[in-house]
């Protein structure tokens, strides 16, 4: 501020007549305290959900006006829902600026067109947006539909456009979503889970029989141990992380923290221990270890509850780092699995021995396996100091006894790796030990990412899936037959229940709610209009197809694919080739600029980039009724409280627009393969806008026909067209058509069940069961019959879940077992497994292995591995050529690099909301102390970030959390790199941590390696020389303040406070 | 409801005493340091409920942002890595008004009613009064206080005295994930924090104490401290905060003075117009000094 003398003396006069004159008592007469008027005393309220994470939190909308007609409902304020079992009014930063999202300057109000080789949106008209796009997409599927492969059978695919699903889409989106795209035969569909928690989905359906979070968040409470290991949660979850906080202050529960950095998890954490980024399969077989060696593990339990006792086949080996079957030559199946399997009796049953003594017993075998992980090779690999690993093991095996849980949170730190799956695997073989699976306060708990990630998932928004975890059909599976046969798992222990024996009910029903009347039995319920894959057509597969010229259109709904995938220049380069792409979103996103030059953070040519981009506004889940899915299987319905801005329109409606005009231009022109077009089962009442409502009922299923009551002959079940009260009443015969079998019982004749509000919690065991629904069948604990003993009785009567009451299993979670079968009996509690038992060894499952193994991640910085120098990384992943050829090695990119999350920003969403912007306004990376010193870089500094594939710039943060690691003979730095900045919205812009990573993942599941990369750092010296920067680039002139360490702010003196004029910058 | 009354107790520069006759339960907000991830939930809810915003600062090396307090951030997380202790801690502490007993901020204040302090603790700033003198932040122990270049007014925290005028806690205190911030009668308050100060004895913090300044009068916003010996070491939180020597000096034997000498010059000034006439000086003189 600058003042002459003049204005000087005005203002100190007025300044002091004005406290002269109110000294002398002349005060003005309203000088009377008032507080500010409540701001809400007659706005309208509105029940929602955040759409940020997976711990879904309940808000509360309050609207401006009553909802009279004359009004524009206006949303004003966002907070949390004080009933929300989870959060219980909480939220954390993001959902307290959720107001932001909802009125951010980037949201989209009109649809917008952007022609090949453009500079510049035009605005365009609904009409004439999609108009455009049907033509363009059945003008493509027209000529690149393949009805038959070279071999004549008959596939049915359209692989030449992409679509990507949206991660926080509510399931209705998702469901009509995946019901149009099958129906277009289109393969290449994924969504945000396989970059996110995909490989939980395999190693937890695997070891447990269902790919999801095992408890709920507030049963973490119930915990002696927590380790959040491979997860960050009080970063990602903050609100989920009142639960391990509640568990230490009123269960004395202790938290360990195994990290790479010291997170903020840690900052509240009874034990911190560093580990070595990508090498936590090693700590975790070396916690095997320590329990076998000290016998801690529940014998009962193990015996009983997994499948110690069973026999491996002879001829399955481990051999120099690889199991038998092996098969370099084959670049899309390593592994031929055939020995990964049980030695079988004459009946088809695994052979057993109840003693553990056999010596190809899986007991016997991972002992084996397990034996070279001692605490020397676990501190030689993953650099945590020996006495620290053997304090952890300490603490884990505290909990084999029946009174105590140790409960796993992880998350992507554990996906992201080529090794993401066998990650997973280590920590549910723990539990399994342990005794902790079933169990209130235990489980292996996935905290899934995005609001309804879990839900698109569940509803088979992923390449290889249809809803429900039913697999898509492979070229050769020709006959519907074949295929329900293979999938419909028989018991393989006499007495198990083994429910995937009911796979054809719920495809047959499937069918009927996709095909309606056009499927019969006898066309097979239009089997052959499910396209057939020939291989996975999954997302990153997508972008390097993309990247080769082989894609065409690509789909884009809710998702910002350009910041999210790994190696940002591939996927940029890729997008460039399409010919078209839509884009559907609430916000600005940078993939809908990925053709505009943004300076150095985008650095590209709109005159040469030939793609037409769509540009489509939706609305936000405050303008929208519908349910999402959160980590603990809940389905929770939300309410609309606003009407969207501008132009902006539903999912829904913008999927619905397209298909029928698709299915009027095929009736009109004819065209490839119209039947499941013209066919595709439309009864909604408005067929350009289908009710959240009518979806939620046709996924959760209704009866076609009376069904008749299998106990009591001669009554009917359920009228025709009644809603289904839940799977069970699932039929093969075409009489029930139900959208995803596991959300059955979603929507019931009762009415909406996933709106429930009942928040009580009979026995404050922080199980609410009358709160929203979750599936299946609305059990909140998985596998609970397994936290009783094989006799029927609680391992711990205090953490009493279900129990048998004599003649049926009952409590206050429902029972995950058939309620009528006595304890005591054949049948285990794993039901969804055919063996009945949790799996300590995966058999046939998995691509990479039965148990976990060490490898590497693909950059390295010990450029080997200790255990099998010749096998170093997954032997397993499918590393695309191109991109084998970007990867870096430790002599050039001698440094670890991790990415991760911050509690103050969602991805890049949040880079649009004001609020959170200015919470992290810009990009920065951390930089451990000792490696600091070593490059002479200071906190404050600017630097250079580069790997093989692009480089980043970034403020230095200098830090003691992260330390140096001694890993072995050699020092190993890492340094920390959050994720969220990119070259849109509010935040200072930033380079997409994408750059650096490699374009690789995890062998079953092709989810990103973005946790464990060599990277190289330098100082950037190019704000000292500004003249280097490219012509036309806006370089913004910023002032950079004195570097000074974090703790060490010097207090100034009052005097000096004022004179220096104490105001905001 | 008990927390709902805001019956003024003291007002800035008034000389007339407010009402006495009802006392209301006094409140706190209570920070337990040891449960605070430094999420910024509270920056985040702070801002929205009172409609201000932080302009899109930059990052200074450091995981707080903005900076410091302004004056549209009325808390701000302060975060400190300390291996003083034994292992490394990353201290975070929620930095904010601590709404004194005896505040200092009131004290110094010469506006009347720009300053209030309410019978249930809350000490609220009423920014229509405020003349921008800028002395309650030298009256502040804590150095809260933070002068507005736009409007030349001093804002601070409220502990949302609209929300708690009507029986609901402030905006922090609901967002808080982890229930490090609570609210409560500080009766109640003290207790909980007397629970949490066993469990973290239990955890091997021998030092855990509450945090509630004597030197100024106690506090409505109370922290759990691992090392409540060591305030210091939590980004400089004063060990024995006490209102400044100068704000006495100020209230108690300058202000009767300055007051009779405001007067007489008042009087001078007066005179000299009514005999001399009104001081002229030349405008263009004063471009060229600018």
């Amino acid at each position: 501020m600058q003042v002459n003398r003049r204005q000087f003396f005005k203002l100190s006069a007025a300044s002091l007549s004005g406290s002269t004159l109110a000294v002398l008592g002349f005060s003005p007469s309203e000088a009377l305290a008032e507080v500010r008027t409540f701001k809400l005393a007659r706005t309208t309220e509105t029940r929602n959900t955040c759409p940020y994470c997976s711990v879904a939190c309940g808000l509360i909308m309050y609207g401006m006006g009553d909802g009279a007609k004359n009004v524009k409902a206006e949303i004003i304020h966002i907070e949390g829902d004080p009933d929300h079992p989870v959060s219980r009014g909480s939220l954390c930063p993001k959902g307290s600026g959720l107001l932001d999202f909802v009125h951010s300057p980037s949201r989209l109000k009109y649809p917008e067109y952007r022609a090949p080789g453009s500079g510049e949106w035009k605005r365009v008209s609904w009409d004439w947006a999609m108009e455009r796009i049907a033509k363009r997409l059945k003008e493509d599927r027209d000529h690149n539909f393949i009805a038959k492969n070279e071999q004549g059978q008959t596939v049915n695919r359209w692989t030449s456009v992409g679509f990507l699903a949206a991660s926080a889409a509510s399931n209705e989106t998702g469901y009509i979503t995946n019901k149009i795209c099958r129906a277009l035969g289109i393969v290449m569909l994924d969504s945000q889970a396989r970059i996110c928690h995909a490989p939980s989905v395999s190693a937890l359906a695997a070891s447990f029989g269902r790919g999801a979070m095992t408890n709920t968040w507030m049963d973490i409470k119930n915990a002696d141990v927590i380790i959040a290991m491979g997860g960050n949660p009080a970063e990602a979850h903050p609100v989920g992380f009142k639960w391990p906080v509640e568990a230490k202050a009123r269960n004395k529960a202790k938290l360990i923290v195994v990290d790479p950095r010291f997170n903020r998890t840690a900052a509240v954490a009874d034990l911190y221990v560093p580990i070595r980024a990508g090498t936590d399969i090693a700590f975790l077989n070396g916690v095997i270890r320590y329990l076998l060696d000290k016998d801690a593990i529940n014998h009962e339990y193990v015996e009983a509850y997994t499948n110690a006792p069973f026999i491996v086949r002879g001829d399955f080996r481990f051999e120099g780092g690889l199991y038998s079957g092996y098969d370099a030559s084959n670049p899309e199946v390593r592994y031929d699995r055939r020995t990964w399997t049980y030695e079988l009796d004459e009946q088809g049953y695994a052979k057993v021995d109840q003693s553990l003594q056999h010596p190809r017993c899986v007991f016997q075998l991972l002992k084996t396996h397990v034996d070279r992980y001692t605490p020397e090779l676990v501190t030689e690999i993953t650099g945590t100091p020996t006495d620290a690993f053997l304090e952890v093991c300490a603490l884990i095996a505290s909990t084999a006894v029946p009174d105590r849980t140790l409960t796993s949170l992880y998350a992507l730190g554990w996906t992201h790796h080529s090794v993401g799956v066998q990650n997973i695997r280590a920590m549910a073989m723990i539990q399994l030990l342990l005794g902790n699976i079933g169990m209130s306060g235990g489980g292996v708990n996935a905290l899934r990412g995005h609001s309804n990630i879990q839900g698109l998932s569940d509803l088979g928004l992923l390449t290889e899936m249809l809803p429900g975890y039913i697999t898509l059909p492979r070229d050769h599976e020709t006959d519907r037959a074949g295929y329900l046969e293979k999938r419909t798992l028989k018991p393989l222990r006499p007495g198990q229940w083994s429910y995937w024996s009911n796979l054809p009910k719920f495809h047959t029903s499937l069918m009927k709610a996709w095909y309606g009347g056009a499927a019969t039995r006898g066309n097979d319920y239009c089997y052959d209009w499910l396209p057939k894959l020939d291989k996975p057509y999954d997302s990153m597969r997508m972008f390097d197809l993309m990247a080769q010229g082989k894609v065409n259109g690509f789909v884009c709904q809710g998702f910002n694919p350009l910041a999210s995938y790994p190696d940002k220049g591939k996927v940029s380069a890729a997008l460039s080739k399409l010919k078209f792409m839509v884009v559907m979103d609430p916000l600005a996103t940078d993939t809908s600029e990925f053709w505009q030059n943004y300076g150095e953070h985008n650095d590209v040519n709109p005159a040469t980039i030939e793609t037409e981009v769509f540009r489509l506004p939706t609305t936000c889940f405050a303008e929208e009724d519908g349910s999402l899915v959160n980590s603990s299987r809940w389905l929770q319905w939300h309410w609309k409280g606003a009407e969207p801005p501008g132009e902006a329109r539903n999912d829904i409606e913008i999927m619905s627009d397209l298909y029928l005009r698709l299915k009027e231009l095929y009736r009109n022109e004819g065209g490839a393969f119209p039947e499941p077009i013209l066919n595709l089962h439309w009864p909604y009442r408005t067929p350009e806008e289908p009710t959240p409502g009518e979806l939620a009922r046709e996924y959760s299923g209704y009866a076609l026909a009376d069904l008749a009551d299998p106990e009591t002959p001669g009554q009917v079940q359920v009228r025709s067209g009644q809603q289904l009260s839940g799977f069970a009443q699932l039929r093969d015969d075409g009489t029930t058509a139900c959208g995803n079998w596991i959300f059955s019982g979603a929507w019931t004749e009762a009415g909406n069940q996933m709106a429930r509000r009942d928040t009580a919690d009979p026995t404050g065991m922080g199980i609410a069961p009358g709160w929203a629904w979750a599936w299946p069948a609305n059990r909140r604990i998985l596998y609970n019959r397994a936290s009783c003993d094989p006799a029927g009785k609680p391992w711990n009567e205090k953490r009493k879940i279900i129990a048998w009451d004599g003649r049926r299993w009952s409590g206050l979670d429902v029972p995950d077992y058939k309620t009528d079968v006595p304890p005591g009996g054949e049948m285990s509690p794993f039901i969804m497994n055919p063996e009945g038992v949790g799996r300590l060894f995966c058999a046939d499952r998995l691509a990479d292995g039965p148990f976990p193994e060490h490898y590497e991640p693909f950059e390295t910085p010990l450029g080997t591995n200790p255990l099998h120098p010749n096998v170093i990384s997954n032997p397993a992943a499918r590393v695309f050529p191109n991109d084998r050829a970007m990867l870096g090695d430790r002599e050039e990119f001698p440094y670890v690099a991790t990415t991760y999350r911050l509690t103050e920003l969602f991805n890049t969403w949040t880079d649009h909301v004001r609020i959170n912007a200015s919470l992290q306004p810009e990009q920065f990376v951390e930089i451990g102390v000792e490696l600091a010193a070593e490059l002479g870089i200071r906190n404050g500094e600017r630097v250079t970030v580069r790997s093989k594939r692009g480089h980043i710039k970034a403020v230095a943060m200098v830090t003691k959390r992260i330390r140096a690691l001694k890993v072995g003979s050699q020092t190993v730095h890492q340094i920390g790199i959050p994720v969220h900045w990119g070259f849109m919205g509010l935040t200072r812009k930033g380079f997409f941590c994408n750059n650096l990573t490699p374009y690789l993942g995890d062998a079953n599941t092709q989810t990103p390696e973005f946790k464990a990369f060599l990277v190289n750092v330098e100082k950037d010296l190019s704000e000292l020389m500004p003249h280097t920067h490219k012509p036309g680039e806006g370089h913004e002139e910023r002032a950079r303040p004195e570097v000074k360490l974090e703790a060490g702010v010097e207090r100034v003196s009052w005097l000096r406070r004022i004179l220096k004029g104490r105001t905001e910058a | 409801m008990a927390l709902q009354s805001l019956d003024i107790l003291r007002r800035s520069a008034t000389t007339t005493p407010s009402p006495q006759q009802r006392q209301m339960t006094e409140v706190a907000k209570l920070i337990d340091v040891t449960k605070c991830i430094g999420c910024k939930a509270c920056q985040s809810a702070c801002q929205e409920w009172n409609d201000v915003r932080e302009e899109v600062g930059i990052n200074e090396g450091s995981y707080q942002n903005p900076h410091d307090l302004t004056a549209n951030s009325w808390t701000v997380m302060r975060f400190a890595e300390t291996e003083e202790n034994g292992p490394l801690e990353w201290l975070i502490r929620k930095d904010g008004c601590m709404h004194c007993a005896d505040p200092g901020c009131l004290k110094a204040c010469p506006s009347p009613g720009a300053i209030v302090q309410y019978s249930n603790g809350i000490v609220d700033f009423h920014e229509e009064h405020c003349i921008g003198c800028g002395y309650c932040i030298a009256g502040c122990p804590f150095d809260i206080p933070r002068l507005s270049k736009k409007d030349g007014k001093v804002y601070k925290c409220t502990l949302c005295s609209d929300r708690v005028a009507v029986g609901l806690e402030p905006a922090c205190i609901k967002a808080c994930p982890t229930q490090a911030l609570v609210f409560g009668s500080k009766e109640d308050m003290i207790q909980h924090a007397n629970e949490r100060i066993v469990d973290l004895k239990e955890r091997g913090f021998e030092d855990a104490g509450l945090y509630d300044p004597p030197g100024v009068g106690g506090t409505h916003v109370m922290y759990v401290l691992h090392h409540a010996d060591k305030p210091q070491i939590y980004n400089d939180l004063p060990k024995d905060p006490a209102i400044s020597a100068m704000v006495s000096v100020w209230k108690g034997v300058m202000k009767p003075l300055a007051t009779a000498a405001m007067f007489f010059t008042a009087l001078a000034g007066f005179f000299h117009y009514v005999t001399v006439g009104p001081n002229e000086t030349d405008d263009d003189e004063e471009e060229h000094h600018a």
